[in-house]
């Protein structure tokens, strides 16, 4: 795992970026290779990690479900939704709770977040958390938003939970927007950050979900959060760092040190990639290709040192 | 021959009061006016929109994502999410450069300018 990635960062940078690209980085012996969108598994060395059994435990990641939303890119996007959830509960293990990060409705109505907290009670598992995208805090700060799906948040939405040694934490990166920038954590939620790792051991692996990636994908569709940067150094020092995002629609990832960051599928609709299109704007793909665009994310954790394993499933498959 | 200077002079009064009516009225301002703006391809457009006091400004979004219109230092009420085919108003009252942003895609700034006297 350790050759690999030297072999990755003697590479040219455009080639590198093409790579990491391509490549969802897994737990020991496991290389997850990228072919026509869809993640597959190619075994390195001895012993596969594949197996369903094999995992200490595993979760889900959905995101970007936009509730209300219903023009040309994708008319049904609750339709896709309980598709999204029908992959879910097909999975060869339930997984022990989900996450999604957000944009879970289109414009922050009451009746778009009902719609969805109902279609999320068929997911066969032991719970759910959520963080908002801007979708979910436009005019209320998320009032709406929290009041449904910020269980266990101390009202400003961050939260972080343990689960089999794993520490996960839910950052909230989509209020107080200021013109012109990209999004931003704050003080307030970087103070806590530093003090909820303080007194974990670094070999702790740690889950951090936001919906707004927290590196910069692309700038000038605000797609990163500003104050990342600092963020990272309260992370550094651990062994296993998994960040997991939402908000482009679409699979980005990028290695860090120990920190491996990935941006995840909808299950509405496609945004273009970075820079590809005049504006990030829902994307209409040809007829019969949506599902191939969205998907679901399983994350297994396996009682080693290093990265999780992460397995992308898009509906193409279903 | 005396009713009828009468009715005369009577008739002239009437016709005096109503053109004394008639330049008040002329006096008074013209309607007011509104502007139209377009929200479109994650742009306000156009971008700077110069206006006298009093002036109604509509914004429309024509984007199949929602916007705000929203002041950028609070001086004018937000908009709320508009969704693609929604129309957000304001009239400006005041002189004054108002500065406002959409609070979904920040990136999308535009600016109200506003002459003249308040009230005018």
């Amino acid at each position: 795992m350790r050759d690999i990635d030297k072999r990755d960062e003697g590479n040219h940078d455009k080639e590198r970026r093409k790579l990491l690209k391509c490549m969802a980085w897994a737990g020991g012996g496991v290389l997850w290779a990228m072919k026509g969108g869809v993640l597959q598994a190619q075994t390195l060395g001895a012993g596969s990690l594949a197996a369903a059994g094999s995992a200490d435990f595993s979760f889900v990641q959905i995101s970007d479900s936009h509730v209300g939303f219903h023009l040309e890119a994708n008319p049904d996007v609750l339709g896709t939704l309980h598709e999204a959830i029908g992959h879910i509960n097909a999975l060869p293990a339930a997984p022990a709770f989900v996450l999604h990060t957000g944009d879970v409705s289109h414009l922050s109505k009451p009746e778009q977040f009902d719609t969805a907290q109902q279609a999320f009670k068929s997911i066969k598992t032991d719970g759910m958390f959520f963080t908002p995208g801007e979708h979910d805090t436009i005019g209320d700060d998320g009032a709406e938003f929290f009041n449904r799906f910020g269980k266990g948040s101390s009202g400003k939405g961050y939260h972080s939970f343990d689960y089999r040694g794993t520490h996960f934490i839910g950052l909230v990166n989509v209020i107080n927007f200021k013109q012109g920038a990209m999004s931003e954590l704050g003080d307030e939620q970087l103070e806590w950050v530093e003090k909820d790792l303080k007194h974990l051991p670094s070999s702790t692996p740690i889950v951090v979900y936001a919906h707004i990636p927290l590196w910069t994908v692309y700038q000038p569709w605000g797609w990163g959060t500003d104050d990342a940067p600092r963020l990272y150094t309260y992370l550094k020092r651990f062994g296993s760092v998994t960040v997991l995002n939402g908000h482009i629609h679409q699979i980005q990832q990028k290695v860090e040190g120990n920190m491996t960051f990935y941006t995840a599928r909808g299950t509405a609709y496609p945004q273009p990639q970075p820079g590809a299109a005049p504006n990030p704007g829902p994307l209409t793909v040809p007829a019969g290709q949506l599902g191939s665009y969205l998907g679901i994310r399983e994350i297994r954790h396996v009682d080693v040192k290093g990265p999780l394993a992460v397995t992308d499933t898009s509906l193409a498959l279903g | 021959m005396r009713k009828n200077l009468f009715g005369y002079l009577f008739l002239a009064g009437l016709t005096v009061a109503a053109l004394a009516a008639g330049t008040v009225k002329a006096a008074d301002t013209p309607a007011p006016a509104t502007v139209q703006a377009n929200i479109t391809s994650y742009k306000f457009d156009p971008g700077v929109i110069t206006v006298a006091v009093g002036t109604t400004v509509t914004w429309t979004n024509d984007d199949d994502v929602p916007h705000t219109v929203t002041s950028t230092d609070k001086h004018f009420k937000s908009s709320g999410a508009l969704d693609k085919g929604d129309s957000y108003s304001f009239t400006f009252t005041a002189p004054g450069t108002y500065p406002y942003y959409c609070t979904v895609h920040p990136f999308m700034t535009g600016k109200v300018i506003v002459q003249g006297t308040s009230g005018g």
